[in-house]
């Protein structure tokens, strides 16, 4: 079992741009776009060693995309960025259609998602894009939890062949899984065993449901918790191998609950068995400004809010 | 590789215009057997997709590779010309034509829009949702620039298609970046589902857009397979020289069937039993039907 220990705070952009050069001096096939805004996802480090397989676009995200697209049919392995609003809703079709339905090599790689961004507002934070990623076949969806994971699962998308959807964000957070892991897309990964109840947590928030394990450990409820950086494929027999032992589960997650983590998993469970389940998550609202610990903590995504659904919900168990 | 350029001159224009003219009564039994589909902008660029496959093409049909690799490679953007498309892909041998009869058919490769998903030899993208082409070109353009081929791009568009955003943002991003080893064509045929393109959203002055956007712009008249020709190779010429190279092809909607020609109302129509019993009695059986 890991220690979870923090190892000091770390932008999960800034695993994606380490990660990405790493890629680049690699594989000659692995390429770059970006639409204005390189600094901020962290691709200037690779920008600047290879100039020939950066590709800056402009503010022109949908022909990004199809640029994308058209590297991917010659053979080479495409990252997208820029930020996860203008990287889903703005493109949604081009995707769809030129990456998803044309199953294209291309990664679409999104910073600042979630409520995170924090003080520019809701015109950016987008909450929706899990669900819009999801939705379409062919989409790997993957929203890792810290620095060292992003870095590990970047890399891991090169080496995956189809359509990847990589979320990560703008703040600081507490880096605390292992530097040299290897990541497998579609694997969960138990970072606190447990037997009252499931916490299942994606992004940001796995780091606020670990905290919580911790004020429930004194509280006397012994949670288990599991980080999801995989949405889909939806690791199925993880989530059920931990909800026949606990019988209860909480997601958590910086996203819309209609359409994220915490939906997919209550679909599991509905087909599968039937369990309580309560989802933090945004409820149906857009943000606005503020600083992202204040965010959190309003919109009802802190480590208190997961404790209290944590106790709504062991309250609800079939005994 | 696949091309017709042992023939002599005219001979050759002859046998394209002969394959153009079979080509045509492929789209119209195609949209007629399944009552669905888009058969006008279909007959009025058969002339420029038996040129493209039969003459300017370096292709090998019977080696389809996705990535294209030391070929030229075509992408149809505005999708809904499937038709044609898959009328010429079969004559030059990709899939056979009796394939043909499946179109827009449960279970077929050949799907209302162009697909990758069924695997059909000669589909590189999924196209249809309209304006995404050119921006597809341009990475297969770079992708072939990294890989040091030689070889070029070409992508169909319609005129009523360059209303979308997108195609703005390829051409701005071809004309800096000064993508040279790509040939956009633009169906000017002046007609979209809604009516004439001057009605609908009159594009103004587009010769003079894509100038301005860095581009060599050529004209020429798609219904005219001599004119074709030269212009195509007058554009592969002008290939290599740090500017993309655009061809505003006037066409006829529906060109080769009277009743069609120049009538938008034949956009994503089908003809009826007599209709097509007509239209197939003005074009000549020239190499067999499927």
């Amino acid at each position: 079992m890991q220690k979870n220990i923090n190892q000091g705070n770390k932008d999960t952009r800034s695993g994606f741009g380490e990660a990405l050069f790493e890629l680049g001096k690699s594989s000659e096939n692995v390429v770059a776009l970006c639409a204005d805004l390189t600094g901020s996802l962290k691709m200037d480090k690779f920008a600047g060693a290879f100039p020939d397989r950066f590709f800056q676009t402009g503010i022109a995200e949908a022909n990004m995309m199809g640029i994308a697209a058209g590297l991917a049919i010659g053979g080479k392995i495409p990252f997208t960025g820029t930020f996860a609003n203008f990287s889903t809703g703005r493109v949604y079709d081009q995707i769809r259609q030129s990456v998803a339905y044309s199953n294209k090599n291309v990664k679409i790689c999104a910073s600042h998602a979630g409520i995170t961004l924090g003080e520019d507002g809701a015109t950016h934070q987008i909450m929706e894009d899990i669900g819009l990623m999801k939705m379409l076949p062919n989409m790997v969806v993957i929203n890792p939890c810290d620095f060292n994971q992003t870095r590990a699962a970047t890399i891991a998308s090169a080496n995956h062949c189809g359509p990847v959807y990589l979320r990560f964000g703008r703040p600081k957070v507490p880096n605390f899984t292992p530097p040299d892991q290897k990541f497998e897309i579609g694997k969960a990964i138990v970072l606190k065993e447990g037997r009252d109840v499931s916490i299942f947590a994606t992004g940001h928030l796995v780091w606020k449901a670990l905290e919580a394990g911790e004020i429930l450990f004194q509280k006397g409820i012994d949670a288990e918790i599991i980080n999801l950086p995989t949405i889909k494929p939806l690791d199925g027999d993880s989530i059920m191998a931990s909800i026949l032992k606990t019988r209860c589960a909480v997601t958590a997650e910086e996203h819309q609950i209609f359409g994220g983590l915490g939906e997919s998993i209550s679909g599991l469970l509905a087909r599968n068995f039937p369990t309580p389940l309560e989802m933090v998550g945004m409820y149906d609202l857009f943000g606005q400004s503020g600083t992202p610990a204040e965010l959190l903590e309003k919109f009802g995504m802190g480590t208190n809010d997961i404790v209290s659904a944590v106790e709504l919900v062991t309250a609800r168990k079939h005994h | 590789m696949t091309n017709t350029k042992t023939f002599n001159k005219e001979a050759s224009i002859l046998a394209l215009q002969n394959l153009a003219t079979q080509v045509r009564r492929d789209i119209l039994r195609m949209v007629h057997g399944v009552k669905s589909g888009h058969p006008g902008g279909s007959l009025g660029c058969a002339d420029f997709f038996v040129a493209m496959y039969f003459e300017i093409l370096n292709h090998s049909p019977e080696l389809f590779s996705m990535d294209g690799y030391g070929e030229d490679v075509f992408l149809l953007s505005n999708g809904h010309l499937s038709p044609a498309w898959y009328s010429v892909l079969a004559r030059s041998e990709y899939f056979h034509t009796a394939e043909l009869s499946t179109f827009r058919k449960l279970n077929s490769r050949l799907q209302g829009h162009p697909a990758t998903q069924e695997g059909l030899p000669g589909i590189r993208i999924a196209s249809g949702s309209l304006g995404q082409g050119l921006s597809v070109a341009i990475g297969i353009a770079r992708a072939k620039k990294l890989n040091n081929g030689p070889n070029l791009v070409y992508v169909l568009m319609g005129d009523g298609e360059t209303q979308e955003g997108q195609v703005w943002e390829a051409a701005m991003y071809a004309g800096a970046k000064k993508i040279d080893n790509l040939i956009a064509v633009v169906d000017y045929n002046k007609k979209q589902i809604d009516g004439d393109t001057d009605d609908v959203l009159p594009m103004g002055d587009m010769k003079a857009k894509w100038k301005s956007f860095g581009w060599k712009v050529l004209e020429t008249n798609g219904n005219n397979m001599k004119g074709l020709l030269e212009t195509l190779h007058k554009a592969i010429k002008a290939t290599g020289k740090n500017i993309p190279v655009i061809i505003l092809m006037k066409t006829e909607m529906g060109y080769g069937v009277d009743f069609m020609t120049g009538n938008y109302k034949w956009h994503g129509a089908p003809p009826n039993d007599e209709e097509l019993a007509n239209a197939l009695s003005q074009l000549e059986e020239t190499l067999g039907d499927y």
